[in-house]
């Protein structure tokens, strides 16, 4: 018996009807575009931007992704083996909240991140303590944190080392809303990346009010304001 | 001192100053070491392309396992580990569903760069389902297989209420590309009700669509790739016009009607052959009419989606801004306070925001046209489909349809037959 033992009977077997040969036809037209599509992904265009990374190889999409001048832009679009991560940009920031109750995950991937070289190491920190602290001690009525997630040290006097413990901070921003307000700003919000599994669409992204989102590349996947504009 | 602190709060709290030297930075006189800012790493790059590796390898796999070996065992195994490795270790993204959206914003959007792995996942599925079928929906796609181990006790969905139903996943698929498109939102994956399973947390009316759908699951076997799936419309049409597609018998079928209730998705075209044809003529005068009214019914869709566009149009955070901050200048009602605050913050001007509101609007309103234009074009190709009746000699699968998961293979005797050969010969 023909093609018993073969598993993959198919009409090819059969003679070709019109309708094959027609399926046949556009089968090749799909192919080819997919082929192509395909071929922009691999080629790629030739970055042409005088200070790109990749200036005349092929685009792997610029550090800050900025607006492609190339001629050929049209057909080759950027694609990059480069990933994309999200995070939020600290200068647009205004601490609504959301972030912390906005992230797919239970607990939010963005966390208050310190930056140490920024901090005034003041005894009263204005991240650390309520407005109206009674005492300048780490009672939990006093702190401003409502996890309690931020360390108080004695370095010496009069400095204090504030540090974050990111397994309780819950991305709420509001030591970073009054740090900022009246202290030097050494506290901002950051997607941790260890803990963001990355979605497609970020679901804070879509519900932050500032627009202060965006995905930036994975190599480089933190926006903290460089210390040097601080001194 | 604390009451002039705390006056201070009043006054300024709306206030939000970045980053000022308000305080030196401190002179320790005993060694203090500054510590290090932490920065913990996304995952790796590798881990990304291991998952591309393993996409490719799991539908060479599913082909080999549907076409070759014709084995569900084989098939059921594979869909295991897809749940366990697509699912719940890769927690969903990025997947091909939610890359529809990716690569239609990177057509639009020269700006956005598209990650490689994205249009692997994209282009992979489709050009496997261009030469097997839909060998991606059978064992790899992880929202499929999550609904496929659930299938207990199939019904049949009555005919004509899935023909309506099969018209959601287009209008689904429209929407999401016209989202994408105008930059405003990625819906697919907003609404994607199986990565909250995956991912073991998520949004709750999300969740619970996903308890739901795998609860309908168990008796309506997969609703969710039948009725909803976007990227289905594209391995549909894919799969259509697939080269080597997976036949329910292994020889020539003998029309013994075992395998007619076998298939769980009503996949499986029976034989017309018998049936009183109709006049031919009178066939033709029908196709003709649904011909003429094709155009109509493009235009008069392209019309209507048109006219969507200041609703669609609200879906956008620029749009919604910029008319929350007009009606905020009408009356006394505040909306989206905390919006508005970013606004004021960013010193940029209303009627620059009013422009870009406008821009998108006029977006809409183009790609409105063109998604009504291509949901009344399908309307009509799936009527002139229903009112069509081609002849046919054997029991087949439909193969826009058919998902290639190898259940009806076994209840054809030329099957059984065909495995005691293959058992002997290797006895
Ligand atoms: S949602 Fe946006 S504005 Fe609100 S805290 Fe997060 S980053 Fe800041
Ligand atoms: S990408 Fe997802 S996990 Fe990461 S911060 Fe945004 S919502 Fe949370
Ligand atoms: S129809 Fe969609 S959801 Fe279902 S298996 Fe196929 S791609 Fe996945
Ligand atoms: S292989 Fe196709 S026709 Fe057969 S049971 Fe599966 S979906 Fe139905």
């Amino acid at each position: 018996m023909p093609g018993t033992c073969k598993g993959m009977q198919t009409e090819l077997t059969k003679p070709q009807s019109r309708r094959d040969f027609i399926r046949g036809i556009l089968r090749n037209v799909f192919l080819a575009v997919l082929a192509c599509f395909g071929g922009t992904v691999i080629l790629r265009k030739v970055c042409l931007k005088a200070d790109g990374a990749d200036h005349g190889k092929a685009c792997s999409g610029c550090p800050d992704l900025v607006r492609c001048k190339s001629p050929y832009s049209w057909l080759a679009r950027p694609v990059s083996t480069r990933r994309t991560v999200w995070q939020l940009d600290p200068a647009k920031c205004i601490q609504c909240g959301r972030c912390a109750t906005n992230c797919v995950l239970r607990i939010s991937a963005v966390k208050c991140v310190h930056r140490f070289e920024m901090c005034g190491y003041c005894k009263l920190c204005f991240g650390f303590f309520q407005p109206g602290a009674d005492t300048l001690t780490s009672a939990a009525e006093n702190q401003m944190c409502p996890t309690g997630a931020i360390r108080r040290k004695f370095i010496e006097e009069p400095y204090y080392e504030y540090t974050i413990d990111e397994s309780l901070c819950i991305g709420c921003g509001r030591c970073v809303k009054t740090c900022g307000a009246f202290g030097n700003g050494s506290l901002i919000l950051q997607v941790r990346h260890d803990l963001c599994v990355n979605c497609n669409e970020c679901s804070i992204a879509r519900n932050c009010p500032a627009g202060a989102y965006r995905r930036v590349p994975a190599d480089e996947p933190y926006l903290f304001k460089p210390a040097s504009q601080n001194t | 001192m604390r009451k002039i602190l705390v006056m201070l709060f009043l006054l300024v709290s709306t206030l939000t100053c970045f980053a000022e030297n308000r305080f030196p930075k401190p002179q320790f006189e005993k060694g203090y070491t500054l510590p290090e800012t932490t920065a913990p790493g996304p995952r790796s790059i590798l881990l990304e392309s291991v998952d591309v590796v393993v996409l490719l390898a799991a539908l060479s796999l599913a082909t080999w396992l549907v076409l070759k070996k014709r084995s569900r065992r084989g098939v059921f195994l594979l869909t295991i580990f897809s749940v366990i490795y697509f699912g719940f270790w890769k927690k969903g993204c990025i997947c091909s569903i939610g890359a529809i959206q990716n690569v239609t914003l990177w057509l639009f959007d020269n700006q956005y760069v598209l990650p490689l792995s994205a249009a692997a996942y994209f282009i992979l599925p489709l050009v496997f389902a261009l030469l097997f079928g839909r060998v991606f929906c059978a064992a790899v796609c992880p929202l499929g297989t999550i609904q496929d181990l659930m299938i207990l006790f199939p019904v049949k969905v009555p005919s004509c209420l899935a023909q309506i139903l099969k018209l959601i996943p287009y209008v689904y698929l429209g929407l999401g590309a016209l989202f994408a498109a105008t930059g405003t939102a990625f819906v697919i994956c907003r609404l994607d009700p199986f990565v909250p399973i995956f991912r073991l947390s998520g949004k709750l009316p999300i969740l619970m669509t996903g308890i739901v759908l795998l609860l309908i699951g168990i008796f309506v076997a997969r609703p969710y790739c039948r009725f909803l799936c976007p990227f289905s419309v594209l391995l549909n049409w894919m799969s259509k016009l697939s080269k080597w597609h997976a036949t329910i018998t292994p020889d020539e079928c003998v029309k013994c009607r075992l395998c007619e209730k076998s298939c769980p998705f009503d996949a499986i075209q029976i034989p017309n052959i018998n049936q009183v044809a109709e006049p031919r003529i009178s066939g033709v005068h029908r196709l003709i009419m649904l011909l003429i009214l094709l155009p109509f019914l493009a235009i008069g869709g392209g019309w209507a989606g048109s006219r969507l566009d200041v609703v669609l149009a609200r879906e956008n955070p620029t749009v919604r801004l910029a008319e929350a901050i007009q009606q905020n200048d009408q009356s006394e009602l505040k909306l989206m306070v905390f919006e508005k605050e970013a606004f004021d913050g960013s010193g940029m001007k209303k009627e620059d925001l009013y422009v870009q509101a406008h821009t998108l609007r006029n977006k809409f309103r183009k790609g409105g046209w063109f998604m009504g234009g291509f949901l009344g074009v399908v309307f009509g190709c799936s009527l002139i489909g229903v009112s069509i009746k081609r002849t046919r000699d054997s029991y087949e699968p439909d193969r826009g349809a058919c998902l290639s998961c190898a259940r009806c293979f076994m209840s054809c005797p030329k099957e059984h037959q065909r495995i005691k050969k293959l058992n002997q010969v290797n006895c």
